[in-house]
This record gives structure tokens, sequence and C-alpha cells, in this order.
């Protein structure tokens, strides 16, 4: 679709917001109207859990732009306004309010939302969780004024959040049903590596242990702990709850989309309606960083948001090309900041490259002899080499990338291989 | 507060009072100017915060860290001497009249 016309994007967080900026910097010049129930100007998630939450970013800081920018360039943002409906074969959206706006292209970036913790209690006053800017002042200030922590579920946000609440010095437990931190998306050995960061600061772990009830509620009163399958208690004035999130992919399966876990995308990442495009961590796409067979991929981060965005707006904008982009990923956990770049899992071979011992390293994963994945710590010429190697093709054997005398920068501007 | 110059690829200028102890991305988005990406929010990830230092006043600048420098090797336009990433440069007393130009491209 060349012609100008209306793009309507549904969802304005980092993806929806980067569709309609880059529409513009693509030359698009039709109308762009951007529909998101939160309320307020869209808003970046990743300070959420870190710098908002330590108090240095206020509400401002994290805004993606100003007002002046959505008028300047034109982008019709209605904020606050909950899409109900789409009207396929009407090309319209019906707005929870009643209202209908039509479309030429439609675009859903509906993100996510969190898993909620399937279990009695659940639902008690001081138990939180993170996503959205209002969660994150909600739980600033009970942070405030909490002792003991409980943080179900070892992922990135749940350990950033306890990085922040054991630098406060709220007693931090983290429980998890898997036998490591971050285990869906981490090699063992960077796993372990943060482990004992943690540890180190008094943040404690309960592993292989799964909830099933959160306890106190008496009288109406606040939660005072958690419960583990094995009867085991653990008493907390505030419980986080951090046990991933369920893509928002039901305005699509009600529109009759192909739906599973997910949007589901072609290459393009254009729905099984040509009109309709979905990005973000709503979609689900062919990506060529997953696994041989593990069939389309959904990835939640900042990256992919942004890329996918800029992808759908350059299609729309009459330039069509796959979507291709390495993935990249980051996490601050108190001190440290941990890069990634690729997919890394599965893998069968994992080699390290620079100093464990020192908090200075990368792990390179490979996977059928293929470099796919590459994790550091304070080694940040390895993340941006890395990224060079995964976008170009560029091979690399598990015993180079273990070689501390081995350039990896020489090796990373060698042209691809025919 | 500190007085920071904007020069665009075309040669526009644009001059923003920024806060000292905010960064010069921070400041310059939050006042919703073009020619700054920064998807990564200052996290020292995506290098599209790219500005290029008027070569005179770089010694004005604080020293760049091994994480910025490495970033900048993959820029969408050229890295030169004075190339920085404006989301790691803190807003002084001492910048006020700071000039930077804007690359061509961020992505
Ligand atoms: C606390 C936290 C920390 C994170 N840290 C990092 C990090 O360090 N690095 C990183 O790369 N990524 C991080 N992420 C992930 C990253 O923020 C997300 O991947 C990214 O925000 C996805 O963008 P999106 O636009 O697809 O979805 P979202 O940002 O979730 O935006 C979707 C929007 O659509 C709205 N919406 C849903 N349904 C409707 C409807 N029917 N009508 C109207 N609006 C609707 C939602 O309310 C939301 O505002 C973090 C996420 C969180 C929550
Ligand atoms: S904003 Fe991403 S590197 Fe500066």
């Amino acid at each position: 679709m060349s012609r100008p016309g209306t793009v309507l994007v549904l969802g304005t967080g980092q993806a929806g917001f980067q569709v309609a900026a880059s529409l513009r910097e693509e030359g698009f010049d039709g109308r762009v109207v951007l529909v998101g129930d939160e309320p307020g100007l869209p808003y970046q998630r990743p300070p959420l859990s870190k710098a908002y939450l330590t108090g240095k970013a206020d509400a401002n800081a994290v805004r993606l732009r100003p007002d002046k920018f959505f008028a300047e360039h034109r982008l019709e943002l209605r904020a606050g306004e909950r899409a109900a409906r789409i009207d396929r074969a009407g090309r319209r959206v019906a707005l929870a309010s009643g209202e209908a706006i039509p479309y030429d292209h439609l675009v859903l970036a509906l993100g996510a939302r969190n898993r909620a913790l399937p279990v009695p209690g659940a639902g008690l006053d001081g138990v939180a969780q993170l996503r959205t800017l209002g969660d994150a002042e909600a739980l600033r200030g009970r942070l405030d004024a909490a002792r003991q922590a409980v943080v179900v579920g070892a992922g990135f946000i749940g350990l950033e959040f306890a990085a922040v609440a054991a630098a406060r010095g709220v007693a931090v437990t983290v429980v998890e049903a898997a036998d490591r931190p971050m285990a869906r998306s981490l090699s063992p050995a960077m796993s372990a590596f943060f482990r004992g960061a943690h540890e180190r600061q008094d943040v404690r772990f309960v592993f292989g242990a799964t909830v099933v009830r959160v306890l106190g509620g008496e009288g109406g009163g606040l939660a005072t702990g958690v419960e583990t399958a094995d009867g085991r208690r653990f008493p907390a004035d505030l419980v986080l709850v951090g046990i991933g999130v369920v893509p928002n992919a039901e305005l699509a399966a009600e529109a009759g989309l192909a739906v599973a876990d997910g949007i589901a995308v072609d290459e393009h990442l254009a729905t099984d309606d040509p009109a309709i495009s979905a990005i973000g961590d709503c979609a689900r796409h062919p990506c060529r960083f997953a696994a041989a067979g593990t069939g389309p991929t959904r990835i939640e981060s900042v990256q992919n948001a942004v890329d996918q965005a800029r992808c759908v707006a350059a299609r729309i904008a009459g330039r069509p090309a796959p979507y291709g982009a390495v993935p990249w990923f980051w996490s601050d956990q108190g001190a440290l900041k941990l890069q990634i770049a690729g997919l890394a899992t599965p893998h069968e071979r994992a080699v390290v490259r620079g100093d464990p011992a020192g908090g200075a390293f990368s792990v390179f994963c490979f996977r059928e002899g293929r470099l796919v994945g590459v994790e550091s710590v304070n080694r940040p010429l390895d993340h941006v080499l890395a990224r060079k190697l995964l976008a170009n093709g560029i091979g690399l054997a598990p015993e180079q990338a273990a070689d501390p005398r081995f350039d990896l920068k020489a090796h990373a501007s060698v042209p691809r291989a025919a | 507060m500190p007085n920071i110059v904007f020069v665009h690829p075309d040669g526009a200028r644009e001059e923003l009072e920024i806060a000292e102890g905010t960064s010069l991305m921070q400041g310059a988005t939050a006042q919703g100017i073009d020619g700054i990406v920064a998807e990564c929010g200052g996290n020292c990830m995506c290098a599209t915060c790219h500005v290029y230092v008027e070569p005179s006043q770089l010694a004005l600048l604080p020293a760049m860290s091994e994480e910025e420098d490495a970033l900048l090797d993959g820029t969408a336009s050229e890295r030169q001497p004075n190339s920085r990433l404006s989301c790691q440069i803190s807003v002084t007393p001492a910048l006020d009249g700071l000039l930077v130009n804007l690359p061509e491209r961020q992505v």
C-alpha cells in the first residue's frame, strides 16, 4: 500500500510508538492514528524495573517523546482508549467507547500482559506485578515500606526487582520452579554466575519449588508470605510475581486471524489478512535465528519491538523487505549488566571467553556447530562483535571463541564468505 | 541551564536548554528533536543516539567508556574521531554552548 491512507495502530507501547514514528521517517504522508488503553504518552518499560524503581528516573524520564513530537508529526494519539473489535470486512476497529475508526492498514502492537499466579490468595493486597508505569508506581510505594519480599519466578524482571529491593535492605527470597535462574534464556554458566552475584548481595534462592498459595488475608489483611508445594512457608510483606507473560492476541483471534501463543505473521510480519500486520511482544514470526524445527518465535524485547516496527513501516511506505534483524537484549541486575546477542536456546556447546572469576566474560553458544548466541558481562566488545558475526553469518569455531589470543574484531570485519 | 546547539544534516540549527545531570540524549529526545532515535533509552546498547561533537570542544567531554567505544563501531553513519553516543554525555555547566552535529542516519 504505497498510496496514502489511514494506518491505524493498536497499542502504544514500544512497538506501536515506533511504527508511527518510522512511518513518518519513511515519508508516509497519510493519516496515522494510535490507540492505546494506557493513559498518557507512550513510555519505555525497561526502566520500570531499573532506574524508575530506584527513583533515579521519574515518569517524565521514561516517556519516549513529548506531546510536541506527536503534533509535529501528525500522529493522532488516542490514549486511554481500548480497542474492542476488529471489523475486517468493513476495515474498521470499534473502540470500547463505541466509536469506530476506519483503516487502510491495521498494525497490531498489543504487547503482552503478565501471567497471573494461579493459586489461592494471589489477589491479596501485597501481591504485586510489574508491567506498566502504574504497576511500577504502586510497587515503588510498597517498596518503601517492605522489609521482606518474596519474588515468584527467577526471570529477568523478577531478578532486576530482587536486586533493587536487596540494595534497599529488603530481605529477598526468590522462589523458582526450575533449578537455576533465567533457565529459559540463559546458558548454565551465565546463569550460575548471576546466581552467585545475587547471593553475594544477600538474595536467597529457593529452586525446584512451586508456590501453591499466598498466605495471609485474614480479616481483609495483607499477604504475609507464600507456601510451596512441599509445605514450606516463606514470610513476606511484599510478593512480586514474575512468571512470564501472555500475549494480547484475543482481538486478533476474535477477528478470525491465526493465533497460537501470539498472533501468527509471515516473514514480512503480515497476518493472514494482508491489510493487518502484527509486531512486538504480541506477534509470532518465522525467525531465522531460531532453532530449526521450533516453529515461529515470539520475542519479548525492545530490539524486537523496534526493528519489527521499522520493517512494517517500510513495507507500508512501499519498501517491503523480509524481517531478519539479529535479536539482542540486556538486563541490569544490581551493578551487573547482562548483554545477549542471538537466540542461544537450545545449544549443545558453550565456551567461555574471558574471566568469570574476575566478573568479565562471555559465553559463546553453539548449536549444530554454529554460533547461535553470545551472553556477556563486562565484555561489551564481545557483544557488539557477536551481533556482527550473527548478522553477517560469519562462522566461528568454539576453539576460536575460547582462545583469548584469537582476534575476534578482525574476524568479525572479514567480509561474509560467499 | 546549559545551552546545547544541535545541527541537523541539512544545516538547520536547534538550540536546546538541557538541565545539568541530564544526558544530551535524554534532554534532546524529551524536547522532541528529530535525528536522535535512542531506541535503548540510554543503555549503551543501540548506537542510535550517535552525534559528532565539534572537534574543538571534544576535550570538554567525559572520557569514553569501553562500552561506548565498542558500540560506536556499529553506528549507521560512519564513525569519526569526534563520534560520541549522546546518551553517555551528562550535561554540566562546562558544556554550555556545546555544538553537536547530527549524523545523516541513525539506523
Ligand atoms: C519491567 C520490564 C522490564 C523490561 N526490561 C527490558 C530490558 O531491559 N530490555 C529489553 O530489551 N526489554 C525489556 N522489557 C521488554 C520490553 O519492554 C517489551 O518487549 C516491549 O515493551 C514490547 O513492546 P510492545 O509494544 O510489543 O508491547 P507493550 O510495550 O506491552 O505495548 C502494548 C500496549 O498495547 C496496549 N493494549 C493491549 N490491548 C489493547 C487494546 N485492546 N486496546 C488498546 N491498547 C491495548 C497495552 O496496554 C500496552 O500499552 C521489559 C519489560 C518489562 C515489563
Ligand atoms: S540511546 Fe541507545 S546507545 Fe545511546
